[in-house]
Parts: structure tokens; C-alpha cells; sequence
């Protein structure tokens, strides 16, 4: 499939007006965090790109992640992206099946040669290849015949960059990430279960327009979306440096909106941008809907001590709260994570299950 | 919570409204962006250089962002857009600042930007487009 015509000129086809893309860059711009100042020259950038070939490969996933990309209801930057990128192989979305996509995807490889991108979602079983097979191929051996050419990789979903679910302890099909296995390709890590959908687009974007991958952190993500953490950008952070919290999803502290600490969030521990872009369109986020951050956007993050449990290891410095006479609620956060290591060392002792109605018992006691 | 009395200038105004802000959670981020506004319009008078802040990247608490938009005001010119979903562009009661807010289809707000120059460059028309309506509309002139 030969995509000679640059973006803009397909923008203007499709019936997007100057000024309705230069809306869309200064969006664009601002979501991935670039100064208001470089929006012309994203422009310009993405006016004469040359829609790439993308090649999108599903291993060990619930489609999470490509409903989170596809569920909008409106023109937004990610279905415009997404629209006129050239996406040359989606088992899921795709309308061939059987041998005429797996054809197509090998044409696609062939004319695009080490100039498509290649997305993947899901982990990868290495314990036995036929726990995940497409069109009969393994999902390590497709992943490595797809990634040969590819000219970059972007693993969206925790699931591809991490392992996510199916690597959660015991992990039974030995789930891995693609960076466990491509080693020589240049990759980037979306995650998130799923991931915000712009923050897929974004990537993309940013790789239409600079020609690179955007910069990364230590784990593989961009800086851009990942780069603070929910704890310091979170609306409800005056209230746990107040030691106001929630101790229960009923209580007082829950219907005032205060911090979940107590209830198992994990915000502190957890990068991404869900406290600043939020969801759908920016209506809302875990938090802000009452429930504590899960932080699915972390390596490892089910075997984290469980969703409602709070964290073990308190941010703050015991020694200063006690220096400073603060025994209120960040106090009271800290002595329950403690207690909540204690139970649960005790608990893996004794073969006892411990809940949340247990651990605010003690907490009274 | 105290009866609020009306300030008697825009600083007190500010600091009004910051005591009626639930649990005095306030980020602190206004009245440096009016400072940085004020810049602007100085660098704009002196060199013609536009400014353009992006709000989007400023954390404010409940209530800071009306405050701000209540300080700045409306001022003459209002313009709809309606390009890949609604955008609105304003100028303030300060004239050369400008509040554009760019929607998508369901009204959902996707951006919104304070731009500081004599004309935001999303209206200007372009060349393109230009020459695109002198070729439409000779072709027109030509079947009339």
C-alpha cells in the first residue's frame, strides 16, 4: 500500500480545514507537554509527513487497549491520528481474516521495509508457544519476523510493557515484555491497563513529527505522560498533606473527598497522567471518582499487596512527622501501612486471610 | 465560613476569593500568571512578538480558573469557530489578551490557551486558502 501523499494534503481530502489543523496541533502540543511556541513548526512537520505503515500485533491481551484507542465518539486527536495512519494489519479491527491478513500484513512488511512502525499489545509466553498462536505462529516467533524491520516499537498496554496480567505471580504461560526479547530496536513503552488513549496518539504523533521516538524515562515511558506522578499532581494531595483521609468508601472523609491513602491508593508509587488528562475526554479519573489509583501503569503492579491495602513504605519521613508533633491523619497513613506489612507477614505465617474489615479492627483496637 | 465583604481592588479580590476556596487549597498560580500576562503585553507593545501560555499545563485548584476568567473579563470581539468541533476565541477586557478554548464534537474542552497579540493566528486565513477561494470562486463566476 503506497502512502505517497504527505498527511496534510489527506487532511484537507478528508475535509479538515487550516484552521481545524492547526487546532489540532496546538492540542496536540499542549498533551504532549511541548511549548505553545513550537506549535507551527509541528505543523509544518506533520503537514508534510508521509502517513506511516503500522503493523499492530495482539498477543496475550483482553483488547483492552485497542478499545481504550478506538471507543470515541467524536473527532478527537486520536481518532484523527488514527485515521489517517496506514494501519496495514489489526487481526482485530481488520475486515480480512485468515491467510488474506496474514498476506496483507506480509506485503505491508515487504513495501515498507524498515520504515513501519510496529505496535504490539499483550505479553508474551515463553513457557509454551501454543498458549497464544496467531494464524498457527507463535507469538514470539511473529514478534521477532514482524520486529526485524520494524523502524520502531511502541508497546502499548502494561501487558506489552511489562508482562501486566498474565505475568502476575504464578504467572503460568512465563508472560514477558517485548523488551524482554527485542533488544535492538528502539522501543517505547505506553502502559497503563489500559493506556489514556491520547497518550497513544501522542506517541505517534510525536514520531510523525520529529522522526524519533519522544524522550524516555528509566522504564521505557515518555517523560511527556509519565513524567510526575499521581500523588503530586492529584486534586485531593492538600488533604493528605492536611492527614485528612477516607477510611472507609462510606465515611465521612469518602463523601468529602478526602485522600484515599488509607484505602489502598496507590498514587504516590504510580506514573502517568491520568490526574491531569483524565479519561474520556477528560471528564474524570479513578480518584476523582472515589476509588484509590490501582497504579496499572507500574511494572508488577498486581502483586503490588493488593488494590485496598495501603502502601507499606510511607512517603513522607516518619522522623520529620514526629519532630514536627504531626500524630494526625499522614501519621495515622504511615501506622497503617505498618500495621498492614505486620498483618500480612503474620497472615503468611499463620495461612490466615486478612481483609479490610480486619485491619480496621486492629486499627480501633 | 465568613460573609464576604466586596474587595476594594483586584488584589483584595484575589485574596478573597481565595478565603472562600474550600480548605484554603489554593496552587498559588494566579496572580504570576497575571504577572506573566502583563509581560507579555509589554514585550508585545515593544518588539510585536505574540505570547501564547497553554492552561492546560498550569495546576489550579476548584475555583482558581474561574477567578482568573472573571478577572480577565469579556471585552468586545467574540468569534465562533467551528472547525473539527466548536472553538471559541475572545478577546478579554484587556485588549491584545485573548482566551481561546478549543472544544471537540461533544463539547468536551480539548485546550485552552491565553494568547497575547494583536490577532490570534488562527484567524488570520491562509495563503492556501486564499488562492483555493480565488479559484472557487472564479469557477462560479464562469458557470453563473
Amino acid at each position: 500500500m503506497k502512502n505517497d501523499k504527505p498527511l496534510g494534503q489527506l487532511l484537507k481530502e478528508q475535509g479538515v480545514s487550516r484552521r481545524g489543523f492547526l487546532k489540532y496541533c496546538a492540542t496536540l502540543a499542549s498533551l504532549m507537554a511541548l511549548p505553545p511556541s513550537m506549535v507551527p513548526a509541528i505543523a509544518e512537520a506533520l503537514e508534510n509527513a508521509r502517513r506511516p505503515s503500522v503493523i499492530w500485533l495482539s498477543f496475550q491481551e483482553c483488547t483492552g487497549c485497542t478499545e481504550s484507542l478506538t471507543r470515541s465518539h467524536a473527532p478527537t486527536l486520536e481518532g484523527l491520528l488514527f485515521d489517517h495512519i496506514s494501519l496495514d494489519y489489526h487481526h482485530t479491527l481488520q475486515a480480512a481474516s485468515g491467510q488474506a491478513a496474514e498476506a496483507a500484513r506480509e506485503a505491508a512488511m515487504a513495501e515498507n521495509k524498515d520504515k513501519y512502525l510496529l505496535v504490539v499489545d499483550g505479553s508474551i509466553p515463553l513457557d509454551n508457544p501454543g498458549y497464544s498462536t496467531i494464524a498457527g505462529i507463535s507469538n514470539l516467533d511473529m514478534l521477532e519476523e514482524v520486529a526485524e524491520h520494524a523502524a520502531a516499537i511502541i508497546a502499548v498496554g502494561t501487558c506489552a510493557a511489562y508482562g501486566g496480567l498474565p505475568h502476575a505471580s504464578p504467572n503460568p504461560t512465563g508472560a514477558v515484555s517485548v523488551t524482554d526479547i527485542i533488544k535492538d530496536k528502539p522501543i517505547v513503552n505506553v502502559p497503563g491497563c489500559p493506556p489514556i488513549p491520547v497518550v497513544i496518539s501522542g506517541v505517534l504523533a510525536h514520531f510523525l513529527t520529529f522522526g524519533r521516538l519522544p524522550d524516555l524515562d528509566h522504564l521505557g515511558r515518555p517523560l511527556a505522560f509519565y513524567g510526575n506522578n499521581i500523588h503530586d499532581r492529584c486534586y485531593r494531595r492538600p488533604f493528605y498533606d492536611r492527614g485528612l483521609f477516607a477510611h472507609s468508601f462510606d465515611d465521612e472523609g469518602a463523601k468529602k473527598g478526602w485522600c484515599l491513602y488509607n484505602l489502598g491508593c496507590k498514587g504516590p508509587v504510580t506514573y502517568n497522567a491520568c490526574a491531569t488528562i483524565k479519561w474520556n475526554e477528560g471528564t474524570s479519573f479513578p480518584i476523582e471518582a472515589g476509588h484509590g489509583c490501582l497504579g496499572c501503569s507500574e511494572p508488577d503492579f498486581w502483586d503490588l499487596g493488593g488494590f485496598y491495602n495501603a502502601l507499606p513504605e510511607s512517603p513522607v519521613d516518619i522522623s520529620r512527622l514526629a519532630a514536627y508533633g504531626i500524630v494526625g491523619g499522614a501519621a495515622a497513613g504511615v501506622a497503617s501501612g505498618l500495621l498492614n506489612r505486620q498483618k500480612k507477614a503474620q497472615a503468611t505465617a499463620t495461612h490466615e486471610t486478612v481483609n479490610l474489615s480486619d485491619l480496621k479492627r486492629e486499627e480501633k483496637s | 465560613m465568613a460573609v464576604p465583604v466586596k474587595p476594594d481592588s483586584d488584589r483584595q479580590c484575589l485574596q478573597y476569593h481565595s478565603k472562600t476556596v474550600m480548605g484554603g487549597c489554593d496552587s498559588g498560580n494566579v496572580e504570576p500568571l497575571l504577572h506573566q500576562i502583563r509581560h507579555a503585553l509589554q514585550h508585545l507593545l515593544s518588539s510585536g512578538e505574540t505570547t501564547t501560555i497553554d492552561l492546560r499545563g498550569l495546576p489550579m485548584a476548584a475555583g482558581e480558573r474561574e477567578r482568573l476568567l472573571s478577572f480577565l473579563g469579556r471585552g468586545e470581539v467574540s468569534v465562533r469557530l467551528e472547525a473539527l468541533g466548536r472553538s471559541d476565541i475572545v478577546e478579554t477586557g484587556f485588549s491584545g489578551v485573548w482566551l481561546i478554548t478549543h472544544y471537540d464534537g461533544d463539547g468536551e474542552i480539548m485546550g485552552r490557551f491565553i494568547e497575547i497579540t494583536r490577532i490570534p493566528g488562527i484567524l488570520e486565513t491562509g495563503t492556501a486558502d486564499l488562492e483555493d477561494a480565488l479559484a472557487s470562486l472564479q469557477n462560479k463566476l464562469e458557470q453563473h
